[in-house]
């Protein structure tokens, strides 16, 4: 530990004196206007009835840990990218591979549809020589060689670890592992704002889905979400009650809410509009971090991917677990439900992708009561039903 | 958890709280009133004190966290496989068996979060034993450490003043010429290699320092809302979206993922002849929901034009192509906008306050992507409060969510049908349970006559 002179110890001892007391009392002025907690008032909300979710596709065809994966717009195809140095966009609804683009370095690190028809790559180069963010422009035409057309946008000084395009495909939002998130402009590959602030390394950032579009959220190893204002570049919010690396963080669908994801194993959820922590969703049981969540369509549920290869399904407004998936073979490295919410995708270092769904509607419950009368007598059934 | 240590070959420093977490339970396991009961196991001749079986584990992981029994054998699973739990019959097979498997805990000096290099485990050790050899006589910084590890690695402190006690014992048995060897040679080994606080410099600590106080200060200044309006606030929308999440409710006609039919994303399409119900209704919610549906906004666009405003949502349109579109492109962009909408006597002249004009107009001499932002708004809420609201009663609306169409849950009952073919001769045996069971359906038929015509 290298000491920089004994006059520094001084205002050192100080300056962490005014920065606790400073806590303090912003924890007392955000606790002034908390009346109620978020378990109390959703006491009136009906309780979820037994969800079904079942995974029912498995894709296959990484030959490695599938690092991240992305939906399409149009709601059936992903994509998907692994250390193997591959990309893949598939139709997961046919099961059926329709791109695979390689790349020359291993670490993929993430990747991300535009809203037309781009496709965005983290690539960082072996041992960390590339730390670039790569635009590609996606094509139906199997036979362009869509690794020779790749645009590289964005230059940290560390490895990037997300990205996230915004309202078109034109502009990069950027986080990276040297502790700044940056906007990028695709075209020219000029950068247009940073945003400095975390102590740390940044995991993950989400854009709010907001009237204005302008800000986003960021989480890092700082156990820090900062909301960001991505005109001015200055941080607008901060949160910090995690208790280890956040790793990933991902708005509500109204835009007046955040949940992260940690390592400490709980997710949170945090109020924009009251600047605080409304819920933990935590239990006992769950030992190992959380890597990645998304919420599903109306906000009512939280799917998050653990390190202990699960995918634990909260309930938002209860705060309790609604259930629990199994089956993947090694951690789960994203959950993405897709754009019309009729599906969950997931992606994990076991190289396989998932696609899961609920069956849990009321005909359903009909259909499924009606199969288990044919195993108790066919005949009889048949006859009942022909009556209506 | 950050890819940096993982690049240059280091430990995952984020395993150190799961690792935490995981001795808590084995902890909690062996307890002497609410922990597991042990008893000795036969392992061929010998028998095996304290020891247990994998089907008593998934038992009191069951009942401790209240979880089901699929979950309980899932974390057992994970304790065997980072040796806090070892299995005595097949010690390479690193599984949970829920039977009469027999397992045993691990030392704690075998943990896996004690197999760092240079463990601040065995540097606790040391300093406990010079401390109890030299009767306090701690460096400065040893004091500190000390102090420091005490906190923690509180849980194993027990077991590192025993094991220094034991160390101390044993070394008192060597020669003194041997005894005073190891004692230099482990205090060079320890003064170099004595386990890092922290790896950032204090003029970062300062600078981290600054950031927060800055960041505190700004954040105290901030307007609230109060909880429980904004908590009524998450209600709201998810009961407004429940119907529309087909995680939660289903959809029409059917989710394409379980009937392999895609025909609910063909009625959802961007642009379809007649749109669904439902997403007629979700144009209701919010201004934010219509801008964003390609057909929303279109229905939209006709409805200005009948009111003669359509110039409002031509120059929103306008505006957000400015701010999400190229770099090079903004000036002339900027220009165009200018001409159409913001100059006197253009063609589709927007009708915005004195202030926001002025301040536009000034910023065009020297356009950037948001030079627009402040009239933008302008005309967005001017459309959400006026515009919007009224097109929500017109008749052009009204009409719409009348032709919109509700489709028909598709109907499953085929399946079940063809699968009747396996059943189709019961042998003579099940005959008798049959007539017994013929009885209970006759009852159970009444009941579901209701749940049958939801067919």
């Amino acid at each position: 530990m290298a000491c920089q002179g004994l006059q520094k110890g001084e205002t050192l001892e100080s300056l962490k004196r005014e920065s606790e007391t400073l806590k303090k009392k912003l924890e007392e002025e955000r606790n002034k206007l908390n009346d109620v907690e978020l378990h109390q008032v959703a006491e009136k909300v009906e309780v979820l009835s037994a969800l079904s979710i079942k995974t029912r596709r498995v894709l296959k065809g990484h030959g490695n840990k599938v690092l991240c994966m992305d939906w399409c717009k149009d709601k059936r195809r992903m994509v998907s990218s692994s250390q193997d140095g591959k990309v893949i966009v598939w139709d997961a609804f046919t099961l059926n591979k329709e791109h695979g683009v390689p790349l020359p370095c291993t670490w993929v690190l993430a990747c991300a549809y535009a809203p037309l028809r781009s496709l965005c790559l983290i690539m960082n180069g072996y041992l960390g020589l590339d730390n670039k963010c790569s635009v590609i422009p996606l094509s139906l035409d199997k036979n362009e060689n869509l690794a020779a057309k790749k645009k590289s946008v964005a230059m940290h000084t560390n490895y990037v670890s997300g990205c996230s395009f915004t309202n078109s495909d034109m502009q990069l939002l950027t986080s990276s592992g040297d502790g700044t998130c940056a906007l990028w402009d695709v075209e020219s590959g000029q950068l247009l704002q940073s945003f400095h602030g975390h102590t740390a390394d940044v995991l993950s950032l989400d854009l709010a889905p907001s009237e204005t579009g302008n800000t986003f959220v960021s989480g890092g190893c700082d156990m820090k979400a900062n909301v960001w204002d991505m005109r001015s570049g200055q941080n607008i919010q901060s949160f910090e009650s995690h208790e280890s690396d956040i790793n990933c963080v991902k708005y509500y669908p109204s835009g007046d809410a955040f949940a992260s994801a940690s390592d400490d194993a709980t997710c949170r959820f945090y109020d924009l509009r009251a600047d605080r922590e409304v819920a933990v969703y935590q239990k006992d049981s769950i030992i190992f971090g959380a890597s990645t969540c998304d919420f599903s369509l109306s906000g009512r549920l939280l799917f998050a991917g653990y390190n202990d290869y699960t995918i634990n399904v909260w309930d938002v407004l209860k705060g309790t677990r609604a259930t629990i998936l199994f089956g993947h073979e090694n951690r789960v490295s994203r959950v993405r439900v897709s754009p019309d919410g009729t599906a969950l995708g997931s992606a994990s270092w076991d190289s396989t992708l998932r696609v899961s769904w609920s069956f849990s509607t009321g005909s359903n419950y009909i259909f499924r009561f009606i199969k288990l009368l044919f195993w108790v007598n066919s005949r009889l059934v048949l006859e009942f039903t022909v009556a209506f | 958890m950050t890819i940096n240590t993982l690049a240059k070959g280091g430990c995952h420093r984020e395993q150190m709280a799961c690792f935490r977490k995981m001795e808590k339970v084995i902890v909690a396991m062996q307890d002497p009133d609410m922990g597991m009961k042990m008893r000795n196991q036969r392992l061929l001749i010998t028998v095996i004190p304290h020891a247990m079986t994998g089907h008593d584990i998934i038992t009191w992981l069951t009942h401790k966290y209240r979880i089901s029994e699929e979950e309980a054998l899932h974390l057992g699973n994970m304790l065997v496989k980072y040796g806090y739990i070892y299995p005595l019959k097949e010690p390479r097979c690193l599984v949970l068996r829920p039977d009469e498997s027999p397992y045993r805990f691990q030392t704690p000096y075998f943990w896996t979060s004690t197999r760092w290099p240079a463990s601040e485990l065995d540097y606790a050790i040391y300093l406990a034993k010079k401390n109890i050899r030299k009767q306090g006589e701690l460096m400065e910084y040893e004091k500190e450490r000390y102090s420091l590890l005490h906190k923690r690695i509180n849980h194993t402190w027990d077991f590192v003043v025993m094991q220094a006690r034991e160390q101390l014992r044993s070394s008192k048995q060597r020669r003194k010429a041997d005894r005073i060897v190891l004692e230099c040679q482990e205090q060079a080994y320890w003064l170099i290699n004595r386990p890092p606080v922290r790896s950032i410099t204090l003029y970062c600590i300062q600078l981290y320092c600054v950031v927060h106080i800055e960041a505190c200060r700004k954040a105290l200044g901030r307007n609230r809302v109060k909880s429980s309006i904004c908590l009524e606030g998450f209600l709201k929308y998810s009961e407004q979206y429940l119907n529309h999440d087909p995680i939660m409710q289903g959809c029409l006609p059917s989710n394409p993922w379980i009937s392999d039919d895609t025909a609910h994303w063909t009625m959802n399409a961007e642009i379809v002849p007649v749109p669904t119900r439902l997403r007629v209704e979700r144009w209701s919610f919010s201004f934010t929901e219509l801008l964003n549906d390609a057909m929303g906004r279109k229905e939209f666009m006709t409805y200005l034009e009948k009111e003669f405003s359509a110039e409002n949502l031509y120059f929103w349109q306008a505006c957000e192509d400015i701010r999400h579109g190229e770099n090079s492109k903004i000036v002339e962009k900027v220009e165009d906008v200018y001409k159409n909408f913001l100059a006197p006597g253009a063609a589709r002249w927007v009708n915005i306050d004195s202030k926001t004009m002025d301040k536009t107009l000034e910023g065009i001499k020297r356009p950037h992507r948001f030079v627009m932002d402040d009239a933008q708004m302008h005309i967005y809420f001017l459309m959400k409060k006026d515009s919007y609201p009224r097109y929500l009663k017109s008749d052009l609306y009204k009409n719409m969510l009348a032709k919109a169409i509700v489709p028909q849950e598709t109907k499953k009952s085929v399946f079940p049908f063809m699968r009747r073919q396996r059943h189709s001769s019961p042998s003579p045996a099940q005959t008798a349970t049959q007539a017994a069971e013929e009885e209970g359906l006759a009852k159970g038929a009444g009941a579901n006559s209701a749940a049958g015509s939801h067919f």
